[in-house]
């Protein structure tokens, strides 16, 4: 299908608002033009007065390739996330072995050529994780790593982060890393509160994410260096964050879907599929994350895509893995957030299209002419239940099964192939 | 090392009659007067033109003595010790520059008559090692006349716990005249001479400076393009730990180059650009037009943990081969203070190419500069005596 056209789609830019009824004519895997006067030409993929948007790109997949293939492959990931609605995501380098070198950055890229969707590497900052031995930066970073990140796992010694920082501004790399102050998060497993204490669970508070927020924005504006701060969960870093913004550009931050959706209660009996990390927290922080989208103070929404056998879930709360698969239920856990007018959905969209698309410096993530056609049609107000084991994800942790969702993606077309489409 | 005069003077009579006599324009003589020297093609002329005059001269006459006053644009040399760059005014270097520049020539450098520093004892003090810099002093030395001896710290009373004070004091005793030291602390060169009394040259400390490097790169330059003033110099890579760096930046400045800093962020310091240097993190761009390029060893050995993360790494982004002295579009010469670590920070294409590699130059002009350094300030002692 060298030539498509999208009609009857309502056509949803987050890039710069634009929302219009129109068609959208796809030629030779690029948006060649779009509007309510386009006239169709070849195929014809009828949108039925639905939403078309940019396809989503999730900066934060794990997959368990290479190393843990029981969990996830990258061909499994590239299903789930098509059916999801995304057409770009960001592997994170904490497999075994660690993605620590520009072979295994080859690796990724040459399994990906053969992907329904876009699939790119984040290189790992650390050799081997170990959180102080500087990676080759620049050379996976030509080899063609998108960003650079420490896994799950934060970087402890202020040295290393600043020396980090400072290195990858050569290259104008953007770096991750979690906000978690190890020694007062070590061995915890819920947000520290009277829930969890009731619960008798060890817990970390939420002022040790505040700590390394606090501590790596100064490390950014003293060193120039362009930092996300990945996955945050408090309000109070959310405070910081925005005052951070003010004065320095290059700070960024994301937040995962679940930590928008759920909070500490959902963890109610001891649900280990809601075990996450950072910890799910309060009511309070929810909002607070939420009213971060709305504002514009967090960059981007990721779905912390973590898939975990059920053997490594149903363990006793403290030995469970923690984590959620999240590929299938990124899109509709935030649009059910929109109908319930918690989300704005312009916000919602460009925290998962143009927002990382600019952070990673790919040219996907809008609808403009020119622009590579990566497109899904959803529909915002379809309800429907969520079930573990429909999910074509290899894992079916998902904290969400049983939830009445509302709105759910249709059709996903990356690089003008129709990749996914839910009537079939 | 004003002998022009007295030989203008005394030999001829005055700058009119010694036009006659050598059948020069009166101006040159006037020129000779006011700069205090002959250039070297002239001596045998005048040795002939001298006898008519009943004066016997010989090639002698025409070195600098010892007692006469040293100096640039009517301002005498006072410095006793060469500590860093920053103690020098612009005369002081042009005088050093001039001395060094007389030096480089081998019939006045190797000259067995040089009696600069004769009676005069120089002790080398290297509590670092090195090759290149300690034997070029020695040879400076030994060339102007001087006794030399070479502390060997690793055998010394150092490893068995003296303090540098003490040791200071001990050396004191022994009433040297020249005391060139290497420490690997930075300002310990500076604290020696405050408790001696000779003259201490700063033959690197810490990462702080290296003068004489500086000088010898400044007069290399020199005798390539005639002048240093205009020039665009890049220095890159390690610049955080290089002393080289640090001097050399203030005495191009000094002497009106354009200089750039090339390197990793990791290896500059954090505000370098108030140095009046532009600083560049990427090679093609940092590179562009320069006219030398000096490159600075990796210092391994100085870097507490990781800044870069392998030299596979530094040297693809960083390391000086054919590709990257493209950038400069332009002829541009090659500097290294030495040693080198080839394929880190330089290809061997680079380091061996004697097209653009002033490598070897660098060591040959080396002991010029240091005769011309000591030979100043042995002058600059007796005149304070």
């Amino acid at each position: 299908m060298n030539t498509a056209t999208i009609i009857n789609a309502r056509i949803i830019n987050p890039e710069n608002g634009y929302d219009e009824f129109g068609s959208i004519l796809i030629e030779s895997g690029t948006i060649s033009d779009f509007g309510p006067e386009v006239k169709a030409k070849g195929q014809i993929i009828d949108a039925q007065g639905l939403m078309c948007a940019p396809g989503l790109i999730d900066m934060r997949v794990n997959s368990g390739e290479p190393g843990k293939e029981n969990r996830e492959t990258i061909n499994t990931a590239a299903k789930a996330a098509a059916a999801g609605g995304i057409t770009s995501i960001v592997l994170m380098p904490d497999t075994n072995p660690v993605i620590d070198d520009i072979s295994l950055v080859d690796f990724i890229n040459r399994k990906a050529e053969n992907a329904p969707i876009n699939i790119f590497a984040a290189g790992a900052l650390t050799k081997n994780l170990d959180g102080s031995t500087l990676t080759e930066i620049g050379l996976m970073s030509e080899a063609g790593a998108l960003m650079f990140s420490n896994g799950a796992l934060p970087i402890t010694n202020a040295q290393t982060m600043r020396r980090l920082l400072s290195y990858s501004s050569n290259f104008d790399c953007l770096i991750s890393t979690r906000p978690i102050e190890s020694s007062l998060s070590i061995n915890t497993v819920a947000h520290e509160s009277d829930f969890s204490a009731r619960l008798g669970l060890s817990a970390s508070p939420a002022v040790s994410e505040l700590i390394i927020v606090q501590r790596d924005i100064a490390l950014a504006e003293l060193t120039d260096g362009k930092l996300l701060i990945d996955l945050i969960s408090s309000s109070k870093s959310v405070n910081a964050i925005k005052q951070a913004k003010l004065k320095h550009p290059h700070i960024s931050c994301s937040v995962s879907i679940n930590h928008l959706s759920l909070n500490e209660n959902d963890i109610g009996d001891y649900r280990t599929f809601a075990k996450l990390d950072p910890p799910l927290r309060e009511e309070s922080d929810r909002l607070a994350l939420l009213s971060g989208i709305n504002q514009g103070t967090i960059d981007v929404i990721v779905s912390s895509h973590d898939p975990r056998p059920a053997g490594e879930k149903r363990l006793p709360y403290a030995q469970a893995a923690s984590g959620a698969i999240g590929l299938e239920t990124l899109l509709a856990a935030g649009l059910s957030l929109v109908a319930d007018k918690q989300l704005n959905l312009m916000k919602f969209l460009a925290a998962l299209t143009c927002n990382p698309a600019k952070l990673l410096g790919l040219d996907s993530g809008r609808i403009s002419k020119s622009a590579p056609a990566d497109l899904i049609i959803f529909d915002p107000n379809t309800p429907w239940v969520c079930k573990g084991k429909d999910f074509l994800s290899k894992s079916k942790n998902t904290p969400f099964d049983g939830r009445l969702m509302t709105g759910r993606n249709m059709k996903t077309i990356c690089k003008g192939k129709l990749v996914f489409d839910f009537s079939n | 090392m004003t002998y022009s005069k007295n030989i203008i003077d005394n030999v001829f009579g005055g700058i009119r009659p010694a036009s006659r006599a050598l059948d020069k324009a009166a101006t040159t003589i006037q020129g000779w007067y006011d700069s205090g020297t002959i250039p070297q093609k002239h001596w045998a002329g005048i040795i002939s033109a001298a006898k008519a005059f009943d004066h016997s001269l010989s090639s002698e006459d025409f070195f600098p003595k010892q007692t006469t006053k040293l100096g640039a644009f009517g301002y005498p040399f006072k410095k006793i010790h060469c500590l860093s760059i920053g103690d020098f005014n612009r005369p002081d270097i042009e005088t050093l520059l001039s001395l060094g520049e007389h030096y480089l020539d081998l019939n006045i450098q190797k000259n067995p008559n040089n009696r600069v520093l004769k009676g005069k004892t120089l002790v080398n003090l290297f509590f670092e090692n090195s090759t290149r810099t300690e034997k070029s002093f020695e040879l400076a030395a030994k060339r102007l006349g001087a006794d030399t001896i070479s502390m060997q710290i690793a055998s010394s009373s150092i490893k068995k716990g003296e303090t540098l004070m003490d040791t200071a004091a001990t050396l004191n005793a022994m009433n040297p005249d020249i005391l060139v030291v290497r420490h690997s602390a930075s300002g310990a060169p500076a604290l020696l001479a405050q408790k001696v009394s000779c003259s201490v040259i700063n033959a690197g400390d810490g990462m702080h400076e290296h003068p004489t490097q500086a000088l010898l790169d400044a007069l290399t330059i020199k005798s390539v393009f005639k002048k240093i003033s205009g020039l665009r110099i890049a220095i890159c890579g390690d610049i955080l730990h290089s002393r080289v760096a640090r001097s050399n930046v203030k005495l191009l400045n000094m002497l009106g180059a354009e200089v750039r800093l090339i390197g990793p962020k990791t290896l500059l310091p954090t505000e370098a650009k108030t140095w009046g240097v532009s600083v560049f993190n990427d090679m093609k761009e940092g590179l562009e037009d320069c006219d030398i390029v000096i490159m600075l060893r990796l210092q391994l050995e100085r870097m507490s943990d990781a800044l870069i993360p392998s030299k596979r790494e530094y040297f693809h982004f960083y390391g000086l081969d054919k590709e990257k002295i493209a950038y400069t579009k332009k002829k541009t010469f090659v500097m290294h203070p030495g040693p080198m670590n080839r394929g880190v920070e330089i290809s061997s294409e680079i380091a061996d190419d004697e097209q653009i590699s002033l490598i070897k130059k660098q060591v040959e002009t080396g002991v010029a500069m240091r005769m011309g350094i000591l030979h100043a300030l042995s002058v600059s002692q007796d005149n304070n005596k």
